[in-house]
């Protein structure tokens, strides 16, 4: 980029410089249009809205931060934001390391036909979302499903997934089941950008296995796991697809206000309350954004270290 | 002096390693083909099968084909139908999304103007905002323009993805180097043109692996058509699977579980070849993404 700077800049070539910097509007102008109808339009969309109340008498009125005021003090909004929360702390970890053990177990060489656990290990990334809680549920299933079957054969309730203690367990297996293996590539290909100079470097410096995990291949991962967690974040705290399918056949212990997504989802289509539900999607929008932030920022003061 | 210990050591090593690993890795295979195991066996039993057999044995009888019928023709063959949705909402909104990525990461990775750095942080900020968040404004902006319940629907929000853009910036400023523009645009070529009889080559493995993730994104878009789509003829398979199964439990029930569970293997089977066909492509794009996080 900076040999194009300079000799854009030289005299001969002065007349072409113009039309070169007007392109490059004309390559992003395309992404910047639908950008601003799908992403930005419905968020001042969404800030308005959530300015406004609708009254019994009167229609909508302005009522300024109120309805903040009010999702700040909403115990069934807090509980959400708490489930889901407790969701990340455990789901977060248990999926990254399995993706992390995985992914240097497939880049340690010391497996025979590596490639075919890689792509075995992907393939639930390419099952929908959708299909993948079907299939869960089905195995989940008390009446018929798989843990059903082994309830029946041991003679007692031992396994008991839809409960509501052990409801959002249950979330969480699936979701390490769908992402695991994504994470495990994004891993994988950030240690195969390793160069192998460093490896042979350590290894005359009589480095073994996990001394050349610890000093080289874990700090080549940190890009990698900083922008995993974020993903994995942002989607603990957007979850809503899991528990809104298995709520159907878990009804005692998954209610319309499980998570935050969930009950934004209810307010707003079985409720009408459209005001409100804005501002909890703005509102778990910002802490999302928060958590991501912080992250990212402990993530590369590291890498600065 | 050095060599020798080392040598030997590597050698006793690692055959003994290589069978814990191998076992650390056969029980994380196990854990995630068990519930497509699962899918594939069932998949082959007729619904009372379903409910009496057990969960990883085959049935009585081998109901596959006969499944696959039924899915088909169902309810006037709206399987069919959603199929054909879908594999609209993918071509058109992936594609778009690709191109749209393609051309905005190229233009800032490879043009310096003004105002670049302001289109960089505001679309990066955007990737930090959740879908689902945004999911909601959208409907009620679509419907107070009409939009909603129509494939437009679907397909405007799912042209643009920021994550795309940003994978195509970083995979422009490597992949293409800007001597080879600067000599395009000494023969005088546009720069339009030079994109796409040049450019476009170079950024092949990028443009796959923008393609895919923008394909799985779009097949397995769930949330978006559950709040925009009231109609079940524009349904894409995952809605229309989920109201398969919503219908199959509660009082008044249709039980049809043996068409969801073969009508959901068939929605797999197109996305898992696709991956399979294009892996080469899609994890070296994915490295060079991941090198500049």
């Amino acid at each position: 980029m900076a040999v194009l700077v300079a000799s854009g800049s030289k005299a001969p070539a002065r007349p072409r410089r113009r039309p070169v910097v007007s392109s490059g509007w004309a390559f992003v102008i395309p992404f910047l249009v639908f950008f601003a109808i799908a992403i930005l339009a419905p968020v001042v969309y969404a800030i308005y809205l959530s300015l406004f109340r609708d009254q019994l008498v009167g229609g909508s009125s302005f009522v300024g931060l109120a309805n903040y005021g009010q999702a700040l003090t909403d115990p069934d909004f807090w509980f959400g934001v708490g489930r889901v929360f407790g969701f990340m702390i455990i789901q977060v970890p248990i999926m990254l390391v399995f993706s992390l053990i995985a992914a240097l177990a497939i880049d340690s060489g010391r497996l025979r036909a590596p490639g075919f656990y890689r792509i075995l290990l992907f393939l639930p990334y390419a099952v929908p979302g959708v299909v993948a809680v079907l299939i869960w549920g089905f195995i989940y299933g008390p009446r018929f499903g798989l843990v059903g079957s082994i309830n029946s054969f041991l003679g007692a309730q031992i396994f008991t997934p839809l409960t509501p203690e052990w409801v959002l367990g249950s979330i969480a297996n699936i979701a390490v089941w769908e992402f695991a293996g994504y994470n495990m590539v994004i891993f994988y290909a950030a240690l195969r950008t390793v160069p192998n100079e460093l490896y042979e470097a350590a290894s005359l410096d009589g480095a073994g296995a996990f001394r050349t995990i610890l000093s080289i291949k874990l700090p080549a991962l940190r890009g990698a796991l900083v922008i995993t967690t974020i993903f994995s974040i942002i989607g603990s705290f957007q979850l809503f697809n899991e528990p809104n399918l298995l709520k159907p056949i878990a009804p005692n212990a998954i209610t319309s206000t499980f998570t935050p997504n969930l009950y934004a989802y209810n307010l707003a289509f079985t409720g009408q309350q459209y005001n409100y539900s804005a501002t909890i999607a703005i509102v778990m929008g910002l802490l999302t954004a928060v958590i991501a932030y912080v992250v990212q920022l402990r993530g590369t003061r590291k890498e600065l270290r | 002096m050095n060599a020798a210990p080392i040598e030997r050591r590597r050698s006793r090593l690692a055959p003994r390693s290589s069978i814990g690993l191998t076992i650390v890795m056969i029980v994380l295979v196990l854990y995630t083909l068990v519930p497509l195991a699962y899918l594939l066996i069932n998949s082959t039993k007729s619904q009372d099968d379903f409910f009496t057999s057990f969960g990883l044995s085959f049935g009585s009888s081998f109901n596959l084909f006969q499944n696959i019928g039924e899915v088909f023709s169902y309810n006037d063959g709206i399987y069919s139908r959603w199929f054909l949705n879908t594999l609209l909402y993918v071509v058109v909104s992936a594609g778009g999304a690709t191109i749209l990525a393609a051309l905005g990461g190229y233009g800032i990775a490879k043009f310096r103007f003004k105002g670049r750095s302001a289109v960089f942080a505001v679309v990066l900020g955007a990737v930090a905002i959740p879908g689902t968040a945004l999911a909601l404004p959208t409907f009620l902006l679509f419907s107070s323009i009409g939009l909603v319940n129509t494939p437009w629907a679907i397909i405007i929000p799912s042209l643009v993805s920021p994550f795309g853009l940003y994978l195509m910036w970083t995979y422009a400023s490597e992949a293409v180097p800007s001597e080879i523009l600067e000599a395009a645009r000494i023969d005088g070529a546009g720069e339009f043109r030079t994109f796409f009889t040049v450019s476009i080559r170079l950024l092949a493995p990028g443009l796959v692996t923008v393609l895919l993730f923008s394909i799985v994104t779009t097949w397995n878009n769930y949330f978006l058509p559950l709040i925009m789509l009231s109609d079940p003829k524009w349904y894409p398979l995952t809605l229309g699977l989920a109201q398969w199964n919503a219908q199959s439990t509660g009082t008044n029930a249709d039980p049809i579980q043996n068409l969801i569970i073969t009508g959901s293997l068939l929605a797999i089977i197109p996305l898992v070849i696709v991956f399979l066909l294009l892996q080469r492509y899609w994890q070296s794009g994915l490295a060079a993404g991941s090198v500049k996080a």
